[in-house]
């Protein structure tokens, strides 16, 4: 059917594992939060008055589907040698079977813990399964479901978030 | 203080109620504010020639993390501030470009009170363009199961998204 790389046992070794836990590289602020409720003409009270947040939620949060935003790491950064990228077992397995693009499809969040101005969150990702060759209008490759987890400082659970991406080549017009 | 006019409380929603349509015309620089705001840097969002001759798309397109911020604002726009979105599945079809003007309806298909007295609908969200389905969302979002809850208060055990 394809001329895909094989599944190697060492990425079968890797599903349910837990890989790269990082520390957000900067704690989450207001103006980002600003930014993204301006981007989407979201003028929930909860993210631009006081008042409200501080009778509602107890204070100042984020837009709960911000989680992946505090980790999406700087596009450069004093002594970086390689380009930071968030996600990192997409881009491990877009490398180890060889296929150039890649999509995202499905993403399921869950949502715990408010996250709120000042917090500094860690994240860890978790491979739950890789999919048999499939052609799809894109091209050819493979489907594959990551789970990100996200904590706060104080070890609360606040999110988790379930990516389902497919790594593919293009098809080739003769 | 009242948080807002529209707050909704679960006893004010049935199975089968519609959600008010948000028609929305997307540009280039809603993709690229959306893309920015979500510190989402990949080229396929502000370069049109990466995205057409690399990704193989018809333009640059809105990104995963901006389109869930699209349906948060959406799903709270009906709730009010004390609306607390518990979970969030949604599956791209296609593709959203400049030019398009995107249309999110939604449905009820479920209402209830779990077993710690936490009210919660479910919906399913649509994101189209025309007639083309481009992301179909499911949203479980806890509602105040009186005018004195507040779903923001539950913790731990109490929340259960």
């Amino acid at each position: 059917m394809s001329d895909l790389v094989e599944i190697p046992q060492s990425v079968f070794d890797l599903i349910g594992e837990v890989q790269y836990e990082e520390t957000g590289e900067f704690p989450v602020e207001q103006g980002y939060i600003w930014t993204t409720c301006s981007s989407v003409e979201n003028g929930n009270p909860l993210f631009w008055d006081a008042e409200v947040a501080g009778v509602v939620t107890g204070g100042p949060i984020a837009p709960p589907t911000m989680l992946s935003v505090w980790f999406r790491p700087h596009s450069w950064a004093p002594g970086r040698t390689e380009v930071a990228l968030p996600l990192q077992v997409h881009f491990d397995l877009k490398e180890i079977f060889g296929l150039p693009e890649a999509v995202m499809t499905d993403n399921t969040i869950v949502f715990h813990e408010p996250v709120r101005p000042g917090d500094i969150l860690h994240t860890r990702q978790i491979l739950r399964s890789v999919s048999e060759p499939k052609t799809t209008k894109l091209g050819t490759g493979r489907f594959w479901v990551i789970d990100v987890e996200y904590l706060n400082q104080h070890e609360e659970l606040v999110g988790v978030e379930s990516y389902t991406g497919f790594g593919y080549k293009r098809e080739v017009s003769a | 203080m009242s948080t807002a006019a529209t707050d909704l409380t679960i006893s004010d929603i049935s199975v089968g109620d519609t959600l008010p349509d948000l028609s929305y015309p997307v540009t280039a620089t809603t993709v690229v504010l959306g893309a920015l705001a979500s510190r989402d840097w990949r080229p396929m969002h502000h370069d049109h020639d990466f995205a057409v001759n690399r990704n193989g798309t018809q333009d640059i397109f809105l990104n995963t993390p901006n389109q869930a911020a699209w349906f948060e604002r959406y799903v709270t726009d009906w709730t009010g501030p004390t609306g607390r979105l518990g979970r969030m599945k949604f599956h791209m079809l296609g593709s959203v470009f400049p030019g398009d003007t995107m249309v999110m309806r939604a449905k009820v298909e479920a209402v209830e009170t779990d077993e710690v007295g936490c009210g919660w609908a479910s919906l399913l969200v649509s994101l189209s363009v025309g007639d083309e389905l481009k992301t179909d969302c499911s949203v479980r979002v806890a509602l105040p199961a009186s005018e004195d809850d507040n779903p923001w208060t539950r913790r731990g055990h109490d929340w259960r998204p």
